[in-house]
This record gives structure tokens, C-alpha cells and sequence, in this order.
């Protein structure tokens, strides 16, 4: 692999997706004593009014503390869950409304690669009859040409074409996320929302898929949704960042000025957290502390106020909104000023 | 040495057992008159419940039939039962559990009730009352086991279902636009498939049971037609004098169930695709 | 290993696993060493296919029917290798419990997270149903899984990806193991509850004596928690020693390149650098060292003759003849 810098040159500013105000509720079960007791129904308050741009071109990281609704955002965003209120636009047409035919050619342009390698394919299919199905299906080629066009798609993620007549048991867990990957490209999307790509993955196959992520972008003019826990690896491939936290997004802005001058106490916290490989480096380093926030009963306020060092009692009643507050970024603290106290960078 | 035992790992040791049984239960079936030595029908005054014998392996009946030549005979009748009381409810029962497990919903409700319902009441008392109301004979056996048979299929494959639409290639399968029937059919179905068709063999071999004991109660197939359960229920006056009458048939019944079930382990472990 | 047996929790010695499959037999284990005392922390780390998660089943007979296991795993004087079926049953989950890599199928999708806890529970402990029903709200809440009550009658699918990780580490924890052997626990966690986590297993690992043997791709994790690390490839360990000697000062090439490989916060967007190439095959038998093919301080002798594994520093062991360059290079740098 070559050492080019493969970072693009300044993305055009023009959004191709926009999430507005995002709300996805699940109910949680009840048990006979609950209805017996009429208890009222309870529940998982997944995202609570999610708001988000995405660029044409740039990689969007998205990361937050497990739970949070990192999965069940790229789910609505794929239609896979239906949101109970919120908007989600795609080159300015209302998506949530689509249905049949429409939605279909939708989820052509947007596609999603799963976190578990193991799990996304369907293992009675051979891959060539996995890749070969994509392409039929939306007719992107026909006849003879689909066998050529899979052979194409193997080479653009770097598996060899024999790999068409193997089934996915065959693969090693590196192998069958890029088989997943190219499964996303044969219906050409302009929007790839990948969740959790790699995490499954140690960390030199890890690389491969990351590098593959880059190149294709750069090659293709991809857009990608990058969710995923890895901080390192969000700062490494992503543009810009939103940070979420308990079913909203509560920082967003360009990865480095993000990561140098964090302006949410709760990312301060998450980029504080990441483990060293250096063992001389092994913190004595406090996580983000308190009573755990739960989706089912979420606090009042800001939702990370239970847990935060800096909390004021406003922090206790009122929700922060997600603004610019002066600085370059928007961010949903109450505190955060325009420009950071030294004492907050980390 | 390495070729056999690969022959061997693909396909498993039970299946290629449980297949040999079927293909004698099958050729018997097909062509009685090629390998029965005698008439099954025919009556032999001569030789009237005799022992078995170098002429009479299984030994005569009260007329003087051949028992083996009747107990091939019976294979017929037998395999057609096996076939003819499963095929309908293993059909209906796929096609409506798979879309009660897939869909869910009211229909999922209902459809749980029902099989409620079914469990509580034994089967074959179910099975014998649609046949007193309808009448013996073949035909009618078919309709009363298919009537409360397709519940326990539609039950097996909902299960199977209700896990595998949570799986993330039928969610990738819903991203990539595929239409449902293709979901359904394609992603789903060949999954779900091998529990359902292990439970097919067993259940075939529990069709020629039923059916054996309905034809001993005679509601079955109609005698003089040569049938397991009707051969026993024959025998079973002169159990005492002449076991032979009754035993070889049950034997036949207990020989088929084996290669059902033995054709069914092997049909689990081939189907398993980690293998 | 050189340590004195008797203080081991744990010691492994000489294990080989080989599956026969279609293609031939696969030597997914060849010959691996490991040791782990009470309130020790070994960190196992290596590539995809290195042989981590057969070598953890393989402690336990865990393995499907085509494994064949050789080798010495000794547990509290006893050779588990060679112990029937049925005491083994009582010492898995009880003395060693497991916590399997993909939470994903190790969960039973049919049944409550609140019922899955409930039956390690049942199998390993005395308490009573009300008793064991606190309990499981406790675990759940120690794993940090929010409003713990209420989560007990969620199924799998219900839960976040990271949740049913911590779902899985509840289960194994139930049973107050002696030594736990954790496959990948924290792949799906986000750093502030992998943090929570590894803080829990290693507070248990100090303040009961509870052994750790820790899975994972994340060298950082290891960094944080490993008091020692064995790195594996191709199925064999090929080095192994105090964390902070083998990360600062790796005596091995794989483990160099692999720490090479690694985002390191510096240039954003560059491309990664994996290693080159692909593990060999383990159905072959494999001449030299196994990571020649791939390794940039190749030499000739590496192709055809498999380096010793040597005592390199104090305390640490490599099966690498680029061992000495590794240190001189360290001394220029
Ligand atoms: N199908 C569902 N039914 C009920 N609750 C659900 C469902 N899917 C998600 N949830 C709940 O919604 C919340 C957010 O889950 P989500 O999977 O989006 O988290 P996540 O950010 O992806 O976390 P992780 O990093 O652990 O994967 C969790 O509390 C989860 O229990
Ligand atoms: N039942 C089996 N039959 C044949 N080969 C097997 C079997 N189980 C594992 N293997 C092989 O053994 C090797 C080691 O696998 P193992 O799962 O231990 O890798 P690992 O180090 O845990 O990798 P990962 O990081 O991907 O989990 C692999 O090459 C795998 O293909
Ligand atoms: S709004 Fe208040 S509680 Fe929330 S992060 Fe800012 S300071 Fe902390
Ligand atoms: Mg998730
Ligand atoms: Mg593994």
C-alpha cells in the first residue's frame, strides 16, 4: 500500500441528507403484575429528537456510549425502523413518507453495512449469488454482464474473483465485512451508513476495511455514515463528528477541532477515556462518572447533567439546546462558552 | 482411504443408511408383483396358517395368503399414506407459519390461540373423530389428518421464522430494496427449511403409525387391500396359534419408521451448513 | 513455562488442536504455552485465525466433534484434558466461567435476558427466587445496563449490540468463577463502559483472586489491564512477557508489526498500515517461521528453520530470529 494521503480536498458544502428532530420510542413489555397493578406502559426512549446534517462527500463519524441510539438512528435513516416523529430529507425530498417502489429506489442510493460479519449474509447464498442478486434485482445489469460486474465489485474490495463460488462460512471475519461491503456497492448508493464496521475485527484486518472505506470514497465520491464506539479510529477517517448522547446529538463540528478543543463535558470525558497503548501511560484516569442514565426514564434537563463535573442548577430543568453558543460548532451544554477555558482542552 | 472418508463427512453415515431402507420400502411399493413370490389375494386352501417356512418365510394367513407377499404388497398403501397425510399439512403449514411468523400481527394472535387449542387435545382422538364424522376409508383419513396436522408445521416454521426475520441479512435484504416475496422466499424459507423437513420425515413414519392404527379400527383403508395396520387387525384373532400373521407386518411398520427417522438425522447433519 | 507450576491457577502446556475437515486437518493450535495465577491478568492477542477462541474452548473441551485435543491443561492439580465428561460439567461455569465472542449467537434469542441470568443462577448458586431475582438486577446494574429492573424481561433483540455484551458478562459472572476466560468482552462497548467493565473484571480479579485470561484485538486494552500478554500467530504463541516489555520493547517482528498497524492518532485520514499478505494456511505444514512470508525483517534461515523460542529479556520469550534487531533497532531509535 502506498503512504498517499488519500484526506480529500475540501468538501462541497452542499447537505445530501438531513435529520430533523428525530424521535424513536420503543414499549417496553409488561408483565402480568404491571397490567394487573395498571402500571403505565413504559418505554425505551431510543432517540429523542435527533437533528443532524450530512455532506456530499465527507465521512460523518458518529459516536456515543453504547445504547445511546447509534443503531436505531442508522435504522430509521435506512427505513429498517419506522421514527415516531422527526424529518429525514435525502437531496431535499422527504424520505419517512416513501413507500413501494419509491422506497425502494431510495434505499439504492442509501445502503448499510452491519456490525456483525457473521450475521449479515445469508449463509445459503455463495457470495457471487449474494452480489449477483443486488444486481439483478434493481436491474443495474442484466444477462451476461452480471457475472463480469461481480468479478468487478470482488476486485474493487480486494477479494479474489474465485471468491464468487464460496459460501460465507468460508471467510474469515475480515473477508466477509468486505463481502458485505461490496454487497452495498453493486446498487451503486451515494450514501453508504456503516454501523460499526469493524469493531468485530482485530486490528490489521481493521485497517484493511478502514483503508478499503477511504479509497472507495475517494474513488467513488461516497458518501459514508461512520457509527462506531472507536474514537481513535472515528478521528483517523472522519471529517466531522457528532457526538450523541442518550438519544440526542449533543456536539457536532469537524473532527481535529473537535478532538483538540472538545466543548461538551461529555466528550471531554469520552476522548479522556480512550485507552493508551503505552502501559507507562496507564491512567489514573477517572470515567465519566455517577448514576448510569437510563433510555427508559431519561433526566430532566440535560441529560448528562447526573454525571456531569460542571453541572449548574439550571443543568437540572432546563434541556440545552444544540447551538453554536458563540463558538465555531454547535454544541448542547449550557456552559460551553464561545471560546474554551484552557483548563477544558484536553 | 481419504476419498471414502470424504464421501463419508459429506454425506453422513445415517443418511446414506436411512436412504437404503427407503429405497426397499420404495421398490416394494412401486413393483409388489417383482419381488412378492406369491398373489397376495390368492387363497391356497393347501396351506392354511402355516408357520414360517423356506416356501412361506412369514408363514400363511387363514386362507392360506402369503404373508410376506401380502406385507410387501402393503407397502403400497403404506408409502402412499406416509406421503398423502403429510405433503398437505407440510404445505399449508410452511406457507402459514411462514407469514404469521414473518408478519405477526392479529393473525400471529389468532394463530396462537389455535394451535392452543390443538396441543390440548390428543390427536388421534381429534384425527378419529373427523373420521367417524366423515366416514371411513382412505380419502377421508387423508382430509382428518390434514384438518389438525398443518397446525403443528405452521407452529414449527413460525418459531423458526419469528428468529430468523431479526437476523441482519434479512434486515441487509430489506435495505438493498428486495421485494418481500423474494425476503420471504429466498432469505427466509431455505434458513427455516431443516427443522421443518427432520419433522417431516419423523412425522411420515407416525402417518403409516396412524394410519396403521386407524385401518385396525377399521377406519381406515378397507380390507381385502393389503395394509400394515389392516394385516395385524386380521392376524389379531389368531395371535395365539399363529404370531407370524401379525408380527412381520408390525416389523415392516417398525422397519419403515427407521428409515424415516435414520433418513431424517442425516438429512439435519447435511443441511447444517457449518459443516 | 519457567514460573514455578504449583502457584499456577491455571497452566496450559503443549496443547494442540486439529480439526479434521473436508479439505484435510487444520492445526489450528500447535503447541501453545500459557500460564495465569490466581489475581492474574493474561492478555491473549493476535490476528483473526490465530487460534485465540480455540485455544480458550480448547481449556474448557468446548470444541465440535472434529477438534482433537492433545496437550496437558492443568486446573487445581487436575488435568482437565483427561477428566470425564461429568466433572468437567461441574467445573465449567462454576470454577471457569466463559464469556463467549459473539453475543450475538451466544444469547438465546427465544428467551428473556432476566431468564438467561436466572438459570446460571439456578446452576451455580443457592439462592432462592426472590433471592436470585435481586441478584440478577445487581449484575445487571454492575455490568452498567440502566433501569436494571425493568431490562430483566427485554429479549436479546431488544437490547443495543453493546448491551448484550454485557448481558453475556452478567451470565458468566453469576456464577463467582474462579477464573474467567473472556473471549473479545468488549469489541461492541464504547470507551467509558469498556472502561466501566475492564475496572469491574479487574476489581473482581483483585479483590477475589479471580484469574483473567482476556481475549482481544484492542492492544490498548491490554495496555491498560494485562499484567502479562502471550501474542499468537498461526496458532502458536510467538511471544510472551510483562505488557510493558512486550509493547515498548517487542522482541518479535509480528508483534512489532502489529503495533505498527495500529491508528495513532497522527495523521488523519492516511491510510493504515495492515500488514501485508495473508496468515498461511494451517492445513499445510508450515516450514520455518510462520510469518516469513509476511515479515519485513526476513531473512534466509527464517524460511527454513523455526526459531527457538528463547528467552529474549528477563521475564520474556520469542520465537523470532530477528529478535536481536529488533533490540538494536530499539537502541538507535
Ligand atoms: N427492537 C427494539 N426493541 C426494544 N428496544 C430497542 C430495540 N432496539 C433498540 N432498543 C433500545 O434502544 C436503545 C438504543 O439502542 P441502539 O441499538 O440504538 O444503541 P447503540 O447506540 O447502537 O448501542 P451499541 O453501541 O451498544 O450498539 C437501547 O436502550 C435499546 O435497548
Ligand atoms: N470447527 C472447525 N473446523 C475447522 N477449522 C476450524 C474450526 N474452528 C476453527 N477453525 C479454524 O481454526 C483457526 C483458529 O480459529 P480461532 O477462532 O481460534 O481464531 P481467533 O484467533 O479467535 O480469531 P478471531 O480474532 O477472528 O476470533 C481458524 O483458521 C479457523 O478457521
Ligand atoms: S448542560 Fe450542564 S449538565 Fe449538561 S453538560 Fe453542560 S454543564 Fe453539564
Ligand atoms: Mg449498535
Ligand atoms: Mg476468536
Amino acid at each position: 500500500m502506498s503512504g498517499t494521503i488519500l484526506k480529500s480536498g475540501p468538501v462541497a458544502d452542499a447537505p445530501i441528507m438531513t435529520v430533523d428532530g428525530l424521535v424513536k420510542t420503543f414499549p417496553l413489555g409488561r408483565s402480568l403484575a404491571d397490567v394487573l397493578g395498571g402500571r403505565p406502559v413504559r418505554a425505551v426512549q431510543a432517540l429523542s429528537g435527533v437533528s443532524l446534517t450530512v455532506r456530499k462527500g465527507e465521512t460523518l463519524g458518529v459516536v456515543g456510549e453504547s445504547g445511546c441510539g447509534k443503531s436505531t438512528l442508522a435504522r430509521c435513516l435506512v427505513r429498517l425502523h419506522e421514527p415516531d416523529a422527526g424529518a429525514v430529507r435525502f437531496e431535499g425530498a422527504d424520505v419517512l413518507g416513501l413507500q413501494g417502489y419509491a422506497r425502494r429506489a431510495y434505499n439504492r442510493s442509501v445502503q448499510m453495512v452491519f456490525q456483525d460479519p457473521y450475521g449479515s449474509l445469508n449463509p445459503r447464498l455463495s457470495v457471487g449469488d449474494a452480489l449477483a442478486e443486488a444486481l439483478t434485482v434493481h436491474r443495474i445489469v442484466e444477462g451476461g454482464a452480471v457475472r463480469e460486474r461481480v468479478g468487478e465489485l470482488l476486485d474493487l474490495v480486494h477479494l479474489p474473483r474465485d471468491a464468487a463460488d464460496r459460501y460465507p462460512h468460508e471467510f474469515s471475519g475480515g473477508q466477509r465485512q468486505r463481502v458485505g461491503i461490496a454487497r452495498a456497492l453493486a446498487v451503486e448508493p451515494s450514501v453508504i451508513i456503516a454501523d460499526e464496521p469493524v469493531s468485530a475485527l482485530d486490528v490489521s484486518v481493521q485497517a484493511q476495511v478502514v483503508n478499503l472505506f477511504l479509497e472507495l470514497q475517494e474513488r467513488l465520491g461516497l458518501t459514508l455514515i461512520f457509527i462506531t464506539h472507536d474514537l481513535r479510529l472515528v478521528r483517523h477517517i472522519s471529517h466531522r463528528i457528532a457526538v450523541m448522547y442518550l438519544g440526542k446529538v449533543v456536539e457536532t463540528g469537524d473532527t481535529e477541532a473537535v478532538f483538540t478543543a472538545p466543548r461538551h463535558p461529555y466528550t471531554r470525558a469520552l476522548i479522556a477515556a480512550v485507552p493508551q497503548v503505552d502501559p507507562h501511560q496507564r491512567s489514573a484516569r477517572e470515567a465519566v462518572r455517577g448514576e448510569l442514565p437510563s433510555p427508559i426514564a431519561p433526566p430532566p434537563g440535560c441529560p448528562f447533567h447526573p454525571r456531569c463535573p460542571i453541572a449548574e442548577p439550571q443543568c437540572r430543568t432546563v434541556v440545552p439546546a444544540l447551538v453554536p453558543r458563540g463558538g465555531p460548532w454547535p454544541v448542547a451544554c449550557h456552559l460551553a462558552g464561545p471560546a474554551d477555558a484552557p483548563e477544558f482542552i484536553a | 482411504m481419504t476419498a471414502l472418508a470424504l464421501t463419508f463427512r459429506r454425506a453422513p453415515a445415517s443418511l446414506i443408511a436411512g436412504a437404503a431402507v427407503l429405497l426397499v420400502v420404495l421398490v416394494c411399493a412401486v413393483a409388489p408383483g417383482l419381488i412378492a413370490p406369491y398373489d397376495p389375494l390368492a387363497f391356497d386352501y393347501g396351506a392354511l396358517l402355516q408357520p414360517p417356512s423356506a416356501a412361506h418365510p412369514f408363514g400363511t394367513d387363514q386362507f392360506g395368503r402369503d404373508i410376506l407377499s401380502r406385507t410387501i404388497a402393503a407397502a403400497t398403501i403404506d408409502l402412499q399414506i406416509a406421503i398423502f397425510a403429510t405433503v398437505g399439512p407440510l404445505v399449508i403449514g410452511t406457507i402459514i407459519g411462514l407469514l404469521v411468523g414473518y408478519y405477526g400481527g392479529i393473525a400471529d394472535a389468532i394463530f396462537g390461540r389455535l394451535v392452543d387449542l390443538v396441543v390440548t387435545f390428543p390427536f388421534l382422538v381429534l384425527v378419529i373423530a373427523i373420521v367417524a364424522v366423515l366416514g371411513p376409508g382412505l380419502s377421508n383419513m387423508y382430509i382428518a389428518i390434514g384438518v389438525v396436522g398443518w397446525v403443528f408445521y405452521a407452529r414449527l416454521m413460525r418459531g423458526e421464522v419469528q428468529v430468523l426475520r431479526g437476523q441482519d441479512y434479512v434486515s441487509a435484504a430489506k435495505v438493498l430494496g428486495y421485494g418481500e416475496a423474494r425476503i420471504l422466499l429466498r432469505h427466509i424459507l431455505p434458513n427455516a427449511a431443516r427443522p421443518i423437513l427432520v419433522y417431516w420425515m419423523t412425522d411420515m413414519a407416525l402417518a403409516i403409525l396412524l394410519g396403521s392404527s386407524l385401518g385396525y379400527l377399521g377406519l381406515g383403508a378397507q380390507p381385502p387391500a393389503a395394509e400394515w395396520g389392516v394385516l395385524i387387525a386380521d392376524g389379531k384373532n389368531f395371535f395365539s396359534q399363529a404370531w407370524w400373521i401379525t408380527v412381520f407386518p408390525g416389523f415392516a411398520i417398525v422397519f419403515c419408521g427407521i428409515g424415516f427417522s435414520l433418513f431424517g438425522d442425516g438429512l439435519a447433519d447435511l443441511m447444517d451448513v457449518r459443516r | 513455562m519457567m514460573a514455578a507450576p504449583s502457584s499456577a491457577l491455571l497452566d496450559v502446556r503443549d496443547l494442540h488442536v486439529r480439526f479434521a475437515t473436508a479439505r484435510g486437518e487444520v492445526r489450528a493450535v500447535d503447541g501453545v504455552n500459557l500460564s495465569v495465577a490466581p489475581g492474574e491478568t493474561l492478555g491473549l492477542v493476535g490476528e483473526s485465525g490465530s487460534g485465540k477462541s480455540v485455544t480458550l474452548r480448547a481449556i474448557l473441551r468446548l470444541l465440535r466433534a472434529n477438534a482433537a485435543i492433545t496437550g496437558e491443561v492443568r486446573w487445581q492439580g487436575e488435568n482437565l484434558l483427561a477428566l470425564p465428561e461429568k466433572r468437567l460439567r461441574d467445573i465449567r461455569g462454576k470454577d471457569i466461567a466463559v464469556i463467549f465472542q459473539e453475543p450475538m449467537s451466544a444469547l438465546n434469542p427465544v428467551i428473556s435476558i432476566g431468564r438467561q441470568i436466572d438459570e446460571s443462577l439456578v446452576a451455580h448458586t443457592a439462592l432462592d427466587a426472590a433471592g436470585r431475582r435481586r441478584r440478577a438486577i445487581e449484575l445487571l446494574d454492575l455490568v452498567g445496563i440502566a433501569s436494571p429492573e425493568q431490562r430483566l424481561a427485554g429479549f436479546p433483540h431488544e437490547f443495543s449490540g453493546g448491551m448484550r455484551q454485557r448481558a453475556m458478562i452478567a451470565i458468566a459472572l453469576a456464577a463467582e468463577p474462579k477464573l474467567l476466560l473472556a473471549d473479545e468482552p468488549t469489541t461492541a462497548l464504547d470507551v467509558t463502559i469498556q472502561d466501566q467493565i475492564l475496572k469491574l473484571l479487574l476489581r473482581l480479579n483483585r479483590e477475589l483472586g479471580m484469574g483473567l485470561i482476556l481475549v482481544t484485538h484492542d492492544l490498548g486494552v491490554v495496555a491498560e489491564t494485562c499484567d502479562r500478554v502471550s501474542v499468537m500467530y498461526a496458532g502458536r504463541v510467538v511471544e510472551s512477557g510483562p505488557v510493558d516489555r512486550v509493547f515498548t520493547a517487542p522482541r518479535h517482528a509480528y508483534t512489532d508489526a502489529l503495533l505498527r498497524s495500529m491508528p495513532h492518532g497522527g495523521a488523519a485520514r492516511a491510510p493504515l498500515r495492515p500488514i501485508p499478505g495473508q496468515p498461511p494456511r494451517l492445513d499445510r505444514a508450515i516450514a520455518g517461521c510462520p510469518f516469513a512470508p509476511r515479515c519485513a525483517l526476513v531473512e534466509d534461515r527464517c524460511t527454513v528453520e523455526a526459531p527457538p523460542f528463547a528467552v529474549v529479556a528477563p521475564d520474556q520469550r520469542a520465537a523470532c530470529w530477528a529478535s536481536d534487531r529488533l533490540a538494536a533497532r530499539e537502541g538507535v531509535a
